[in-house]
């Protein structure tokens, strides 16, 4: 209760009770909030704060964020992911950290627990770290400011952190937002989910969090081949965003989000997707990686270790 | 096979269809201007344009034109020059 109360009071107006102000605290959040912090403090500070975002739901947020989170951490960076979605949380079960769950990012906010305590440290990739939605609360529970706030204190410890970002363009989105430096935008190649990321294009620009860059999911070569399904160009024509990833339609990220072991932590089996998603970490820290020819099919080697896992199972 | 029946089949392949309707929507979506107020402006720039110059009413045409960075407000307004009614008359 102690400790509670000493460390985790980090709500704003919490701030003011008697006891808990640390003034170096409150003077940092103050000048964030503010947006005071002169540009040459904030690129001292190297961590990257990215939100994974689309507008339409079901499109792979949640698993792309697990596994640039987990390729990320492969990596020897320190990585923190947020689910953002409070009230239909998922982070945590794709990555495979239900069970680890004491305390979310509610239970931050709102005092009851430290930064610390509530973050869950990966037993795979110890500089992985997950804070976990909460389950029985819904987004009003947190504000764009206390978003804020909780990634200005992982700033000082973190290389990367993810923000998993809900469906819709309400205030879970707005929270996800709120402390993004850079804005990841997952796109199916289909109608609706085009038409949504479109949209988030635009609001993205509007809060001047832009450019967003494009991460397409669920890519079906044959289909794109055959032109019955759109294509990487023609995504590019319609959203004119840059494109940082492809990632495309593989059951092994079902089997493995069964698993609780995102795909990105898996041995190197020669499978497409696993290799995009470390391609796309490798960009997010500034090397250029040329695309991968998703036209050509994993190795015989490959799925015959596919085909070996199915029927070990 | 699927591509002989592409070949066969009239109707062109739904990734273009897709593109094409996606473009439409997208132009729509992203001015959001109501169609009556673009009738308005018309109506309103005939006005201002008719007290200078002679022009054809039916033929003026205020539309939006959108481009990835801006949204244009474009009035294509034919006039009506001297010449052109010297030569209608001839």
């Amino acid at each position: 209760m102690r400790e509670a109360q000493g460390g985790g009071a980090l709500r704003a107006e919490s701030l003011d009770r008697e006891g808990e102000q640390e003034p170096m605290k409150k003077k940092r959040w103050q000048n964030v909030v503010a947006g005071t912090i002169p540009p040459a403090e904030k690129e001292k500070a190297t961590c990257k704060v990215i939100t994974v975002t689309s507008g339409k739901g079901g499109v792979g947020k949640t698993t792309v964020t697990a596994n640039l989170a987990s390729a990320m951490a492969m990596s020897g960076k320190k990585v923190c992911a947020i689910d953002c979605d409070i009230g239909l949380r998922n982070l945590d079960i794709v990555m495979g950290l239900e069970n680890r769950i004491v305390y979310d990012i509610v239970d931050i906010v709102e005092g009851r627990a430290r930064l610390k305590q509530a973050m869950i440290k990966d037993k795979r990739h110890p500089t992985l770290h997950l804070i976990p939605a909460a389950q029985t609360r819904d987004k009003s529970a947190v504000t764009p400011k206390d978003m804020v706030m909780v990634c200005d204190q992982l700033r000082e410890e973190m290389d990367f952190v993810f923000l998993d970002c809900p469906a819709g363009i309400e205030n879970g989105f707005r929270n996800a937002i709120a402390p993004s430096d850079q804005v990841l935008i997952v796109v199916n190649p289909e109608v609706s989910s085009v038409r949504d990321a479109d949209r988030i294009i635009g609001i993205i620009e509007a809060e001047e969090k832009g450019p967003g860059y494009l991460i397409i999911n669920r890519m079906k070569h044959e289909m794109v081949e055959r032109g019955e399904m759109l294509s990487q160009a023609d995504i590019l024509d319609i959203l004119a965003v840059e494109l940082i990833g492809m990632i495309p339609e593989d059951e092994n990220i079902v089997v493995s989000s069964n698993r609780g072991n995102p795909i990105a932590m898996e041995e190197d089996n020669g499978s497409t997707s696993r290799q995009a998603f470390h391609h796309i970490t490798r960009r997010l820290c500034g090397e250029d990686v040329p695309f991968l020819d998703l036209a050509k099919k994993p190795g015989i080697m490959a799925r015959f270790k596919t085909w070996v896992g199915a029927r070990a199972s | 096979m699927a591509w002989l029946q592409s070949i066969l089949r009239s109707r062109p392949a739904s990734g273009s269809v897709a593109k094409s309707r996606l473009q439409m929507v997208l132009t729509h979506d992203r001015g959001d201007l109501p169609p009556a107020l673009l009738d308005e402006i018309r109506d309103e720039i005939i006005e201002v344009v008719t007290k200078r110059l002679s022009l054809d009413k039916n033929k003026v045409i205020v539309h939006l034109a959108h481009t990835t960075k801006e949204t244009r407000l474009v009035a294509e307004i034919p006039l009506q020059s001297a010449t052109t009614r010297r030569r209608r008359r001839a």
